[in-house]
C-alpha cells in the first residue's frame, strides 16, 4: 500500500455553517469528503484533497474553505516539499511523476517584464466605441507582390491566393483532443468558435461525427497516433495541422489509457474499446524535414490543396532554423508552443525543464524568417499560457499571427488549474471521460462563457489598439516598436528585439 | 555618425510639418513666388528646425544628367567624395550651390554636380540602381558628405530654418520650375541637421511628409525584408521606400497603391461587389504590413506626377484645388487661397483617396501606369 503523502491542503470546514447537504460529498470525486451519520458530521480526508474548489464553489452555505499547507518539513530554498515528495514516491514506486497543465515554475514568463505602448500629443489614439477597429487576420502563405493584368483599362488579378483561414478575432483554441477532454467540451469549443467566427483544433484525437457540422471552424490535427485521421475528417475540416510536438512535452508522445476508450472515443478514435491510444513520440513516417515535406504535399495532394496545412512544434533551442525549414517544406502556418504550453498528462520533469519560453521563441521565428526573406510565406500561431488579451497583444507586436489558447478556455468553462488531468477524474467535468463526470459541463452554458472570453478579451484588444493610434491588427503584427521591456539583461532585450523601457 | 537625422537613436523621428504642392500639368515652368509664399501661409506648421523644396524642370540646359546636390561637413568629405564621383562618373559640370545671406541656421557645404555614369553599357533601369547605390555609398561612407538631391532636371533645397528663410538662403523666387513641393517641420527630437529636413529624395522621386506612423515598426521590417535599410528613422523615409517598393520595382499603379497604404476598412470591402472585393481583400492580406496607420498626409513626386494621400482615417488635414491649368496640393486650404483666390475647385480628399496630377504630355518617358483602379 502507497503512503498517501497528500497535495498539501488542508480542508476547513465551518461546522455552524454546514447543514449537512452532502454536496461536498457528492461532487468531488477524489472521495475526501465523508458523512458520519452517528455522529452527524461530516469529514474530511485532506490528503486526498486536490484542491479543485468545487466543493467551495458549490458549498451553498459557503462553509468550506481550502488552505495551503505551510512547509511540512524543515523550510530549505533549494529543497522544497516538491522535491522532496517527489523523491519519496519515486522511492516508493520507481515511477515517472505525472501532472497536468502547464508548467507552473515562475522563471520563464516574460510577457509581466514586457509593456505595450500607447499614443501621446503627436499622434491622436482613437476611441473603439466611435470607430472602426479591426482584429480581421488572415491565416496562411502569401506571394511578396501581386501580379494584375490590364485589358481595355480594366485591371484584373493573376494572383490566386492559397488557401487561407479568415478569423474574426486573432485568437483559437488550441488542440484539445477528444479523450483527454470529454465530448461537451469538444462541443462547446466547436460552437464557441463557429459562433466568434475563429477556429478550434481538434487535437489528436479525431472528430465526433456529430461535431462535423462545426468543421468549418476546425483545424484537424494529425499526429503520431493517426487517431481519428480518415478521408470526411480531412475534408470537414478547414485547415489541416501536424503535430510535430507539444509544448508541455517537447519530443515525448501520448498515452490515454485504455479505461478511457469508451464507444464514442473507439468510433472517433478508430481503435477498438478499452485499448490504450498511444502516440509515439515522433511521427514514424517523419525523421527529417523532407520526410515533413512529404507528409504536407501528401495532406495537400488529400485534400485538393484546398486548405492550408499548419505544422505545429514545441519551441526548442533551434527552432529559428526548424521553422525555416517547416515553411521552405511548404507549410502555411507554424504554430509554436511554448514551455508553458498545457497538457492532459505529461511526465513532470519533462514539462517543467524542456522546451524555451515562447517569447523567445516567437521573436527568434519572426526574426529568422525575415532574415531569410520568407516571412510572407507562412503565418505564425503561437501559444503556451496567454493568459489574458495584454499577452495576445504582446505576441502579436512580437510576431505572432494569431494565438492559440486552451488553458484559458478551459478556465472559463470552470477549470481551476488543479494540475491533476491525467487522473481522469477532472471534478469539473473536463478533463475526463466519465458520463457522470462530464455532465457537469453543459454545453450551452460552456459555448456562452467561451464566446464571452472572446468578446472581453476582444474589446480589450480594441482598447489598447485604438490607445495606440492603431485601427488595424497588422499594423500591429511583428510591430515591436510598440513594446518595451523592464528588467531584462541587454542579452534577453535583444533577443526579444525590443527596447528597454525609458528608451 | 553623431551629426545623423536621429542623433538620440530614438525608434524614428517625430515631427509634425506643413506640406505643399503645386504643379502645372500642362509643363510651363513658374517661379518659386507663390510656393513659398503658400508656405509662408502656413508659418505656424513649423518651427525652424527645418524647410525645403524640391523643383521639377529646374535644370532644362542638363536635363540628361544627374544633377546631385550634396552637402559637406568638411572639406575632407568633399575631397573623398569627389574621388568617388570621379572614379564612377563624367562630371559635365560642378560648382557651388549659389547661396546669399538669410537666417539660417550653420549651412555646410554645399554643391552641386551634373554628372553622368561612365559606363555606357546600362540601359535606364540599371542606371537608376547604379545611381541609388552610390547614393547610398556616399551618404553611409564618409559620414560627413550627404547627397540630398540626386534627379536629373529637377532639384532639392533643403535646410535648417523657416520657409522663406530656407527659399532667400537658396534664391528660388528665381528659379522656375512646373512641379513645386514644399515641406517645414516641426521636429520634437532632432537636432539641427540639414540632411533631415525634408523634401526627401532618391533619383527623382521626392516625398514630403506629414505624420506619425504608429504602425512604422512593421512598415519598416518589412521593407528590410527587401533590402531597404531605414538608416534615418522618418517616417518620409518609410514612405519614399513603400513607393520605390511598390511603384517602381513592383509596378503597381497608384490607385493600387494608395489601396495599400491607406485601405478601405473591412466594412467598407464587405459591401462591394464580388469582384471587386476580391481584389481589395487580396491587397490587404499581401501587403498589411505595408498599411500605414496613424495619421499622415503625403505628397509624393516624380517628372511628370505628382501624387497627394492621407491616412485611411483622415487624420491629418490635407486640400486640393485646381484653377486653370494648375494643381495645387495643401496641409492647408488657406495657403492655397493665399496665392490664389479664384480656385476652378477646390475639395478636401477623403482619406485614404489619392489626388494624382499628371502631365498632359510627359516630359520625359515614365513607368508609370496610367489607368484608373476599374476591377
Amino acid at each position: 500500500m502507497l503512503k498517501n503523502y497528500g497535495n498539501g491542503y488542508y480542508v476547513e470546514r465551518d461546522d455552524d455553517r454546514c447543514i449537512r447537504c452532502e454536496v461536498c460529498i457528492n461532487q468531488c470525486t477524489y472521495d475526501t469528503h465523508f458523512f458520519d451519520s452517528e455522529d452527524d458530521v461530516i469529514i474530511s480526508q485532506d490528503e486526498n484533497c486536490i484542491n479543485c474548489q468545487r466543493c467551495v464553489s458549490l458549498c451553498p452555505t459557503n462553509a468550506i474553505t481550502i488552505r495551503k499547507k505551510v512547509s511540512k518539513y524543515t523550510e530549505n530554498f533549494h529543497w522544497k516539499d516538491e522535491s522532496i515528495l517527489s523523491i519519496k514516491k519515486q522511492a516508493e514506486t520507481g515511477g515517472m511523476i505525472l501532472t497536468g497543465m502547464g508548467c507552473d515554475k515562475p522563471e520563464f514568463t516574460y510577457w509581466d517584464r514586457i509593456l505595450l505602448n500607447a499614443s501621446q500629443v503627436t499622434n491622436p489614439s482613437i476611441d473603439p466605441l466611435r470607430e472602426p477597429m479591426e482584429l480581421l487576420t488572415f491565416l496562411g502563405s502569401k506571394p511578396d507582390n501581386l501580379e494584375l493584368e490590364f485589358e481595355e483599362n480594366k485591371m484584373s488579378l493573376k494572383t490566386e491566393l492559397s488557401p487561407q483561414l479568415r478569423l474574426g478575432i486573432p485568437i483559437m483554441f488550441s488542440a484539445l483532443s477528444y479523450g483527454a477532454v470529454s465530448y461537451n467540451v469538444h462541443q462547446a469549443l466547436a460552437r464557441a468558435a463557429s459562433e466568434s467566427g475563429t477556429y478550434f483544433n481538434t487535437g489528436e484525437g479525431g472528430l465526433d461525427r456529430r461535431l462535423h457540422k462545426y468543421g468549418k471552424n476546425a483545424i484537424v490535427q494529425v499526429a503520431s497516433g493517426r487517431f481519428g485521421v480518415n478521408p470526411d475528417y480531412l475534408d470537414v475540416g478547414a485547415a489541416v495541422e501536424i503535430k510535430i510536438g507539444q509544448g508541455a512535452k517537447p519530443g515525448i508522445g501520448g498515452h490515454l489509457p485504455g479505461e478511457k476508450v469508451g464507444p464514442d472515443i473507439s468510433r472517433t478514435r478508430m481503435i477498438p474499446e478499452g485499448t490504450d491510444a498511444i502516440s509515439p513520440a515522433p511521427q514514424h513516417d517523419i525523421y527529417s524535414i523532407e520526410d515533413l515535406r512529404q507528409l504536407i504535399y501528401a495532406l495537400k495532394e488529400a485534400t485538393n490543396y484546398s486548405k492550408p496545412i499548419s505544422v505545429k512544434i514545441a519551441a526548442v533551442h533551434n527552432s529559428a532554423a526548424i521553422a525555416s525549414g517547416i515553411v521552405r517544406a511548404g507549410a502555411d502556418i507554424v504554430a509554436l508552443d511554448g514551455v508553458r504550453g498545457s497538457t492532459g498528462a505529461a511526465p513532470k520533469i519533462i514539462r517543467d525543464n524542456v522546451g524555451i519560453p515562447i517569447e523567445l521563441a516567437i521573436a527568434s521565428v519572426d526574426q529568422r524568417l525575415r532574415d531569410e526573406g520568407i516571412r510572407n510565406k507562412a503565418s505564425i500561431v503561437i501559444g503556451g499560457g496567454i493568459r489574458n488579451s495584454g499577452d495576445v497583444l504582446k505576441a502579436i507586436a512580437l510576431g505572432a499571427d494569431s494565438v492559440y489558447i486552451a488553458t484559458s478556455a478551459l478556465i472559463a468553462i470552470g477549470c481551476t488549474v488543479c494540475q491533476k488531468c491525467y487522473t481522469g477524474k477532472c471534478p469539473w467535468g473536463i478533463a475526463t471521460t466519465d458520463p457522470y463526470i462530464s455532465k457537469r459541463i453543459n454545453p450551452e452554458i460552456a459555448t456562452r462563457r467561451l464566446v464571452n472570453l472572446l468578446k472581453g478579451w476582444s474589446n480589450e484588444i480594441k482598447e489598447i489598439m485604438g490607445g495606440m493610434g492603431i485601427n488595424a491588427i497588422e499594423s500591429i503584427r511583428g510591430n515591436r516598436l510598440m513594446l518595451r521591456g523592464v528588467g531584462l539583461s541587454d542579452r534577453e532585450l535583444s533577443a526579444l528585439g525590443i527596447k528597454l523601457a525609458g528608451e | 555618425m553623431n551629426w545623423s537625422n536621429n542623433q538620440y537613436d530614438d525608434d524614428k523621428v517625430i515631427d509634425s510639418c506643413g506640406l505643399f504642392g503645386m504643379m502645372d500639368v500642362n509643363g510651363k515652368r513658374f517661379s518659386g513666388k507663390d510656393p513659398i509664399k503658400a508656405m509662408v501661409n502656413m508659418r505656424e506648421r513649423g518651427n525652424g528646425l527645418g524647410a525645403g523644396f524640391a523643383v521639377y524642370g529646374l535644370y532644362p540646359e542638363y536635363q540628361d544628367h544627374y544633377a546631385f546636390h550634396i552637402m559637406y561637413m568638411d572639406n575632407l568629405a568633399k575631397e573623398k567624395t569627389e574621388g568617388l564621383l570621379k572614379n564612377n562618373f563624367r562630371i559635365i559640370l560642378d560648382e557651388k550651390i549659389p547661396t546669399k545671406e538669410a537666417k539660417v541656421w550653420n549651412p555646410p557645404i554645399l554643391w552641386r554636380y551634373f554628372i553622368e555614369p561612365k559606363s555606357s553599357k546600362y540601359d535606364q533601369t540599371l542606371f537608376d540602381d547604379f545611381i541609388v547605390d552610390k547614393v547610398m555609398r556616399i551618404n553611409t561612407e564618409t559620414g560627413k558628405a550627404f547627397v540630398f538631391s540626386s534627379g536629373k532636371n529637377m532639384g532639392v533645397f533643403k535646410g535648417v530654418g523657416y520657409p522663406e528663410d530656407i527659399a532667400e538662403f537658396f534664391e528660388l523666387k528665381e528659379n522656375k520650375g512646373y512641379m513645386w513641393t514644399c515641406h517645414s517641420r516641426f521636429p520634437t527630437n532632432t537636432p539641427g541637421w540639414w540632411g533631415g529636413a525634408h523634401p526627401f529624395n532618391i533619383l527623382d522621386w521626392t516625398v514630403v511628409h506629414n505624420g506619425e506612423l504608429s504602425s512604422y515598426g512593421i512598415n519598416k521590417s518589412y521593407l528590410e525584408m527587401f533590402g531597404y535599410n531605414c538608416t534615418m528613422q522618418t517616417d518620409t523615409e518609410v514612405m519614399a521606400y513603400s513607393f520605390d517598393l511598390l511603384m517602381r520595382r513592383q509596378r503597381l499603379p497608384v490607385d493600387v497603391i494608395s489601396n495599400i497604404l491607406a485601405p478601405p476598412l473591412w466594412s467598407e470591402i464587405d459591401r462591394m461587389s464580388e469582384k471587386k472585393r476580391k481584389l481589395y481583400t487580396i491587397l490587404r492580406q499581401c501587403y498589411g504590413s505595408l498599411l500605414m496607420n496613424g495619421p499622415f498626409a503625403v505628397i509624393v513626386a516624380h517628372h511628370g506626377e505628382m501624387i497627394g494621400l492621407s491616412d485611411r482615417i483622415k487624420l491629418r488635414p490635407f486640400s486640393a484645388g485646381m484653377k486653370g491649368n494648375l494643381l495645387f496640393l495643401s496641409s492647408e486650404e488657406a495657403a492655397i487661397r493665399s496665392i490664389c483666390p479664384n480656385l476652378d475647385k477646390t475639395w478636401n480628399p477623403r482619406g485614404g483617396e489619392p489626388v494624382v496630377g499628371r502631365l498632359k504630355e510627359p516630359m520625359i518617358e515614365e513607368i508609370a501606369i496610367k489607368r484608373v483602379m476599374k476591377v
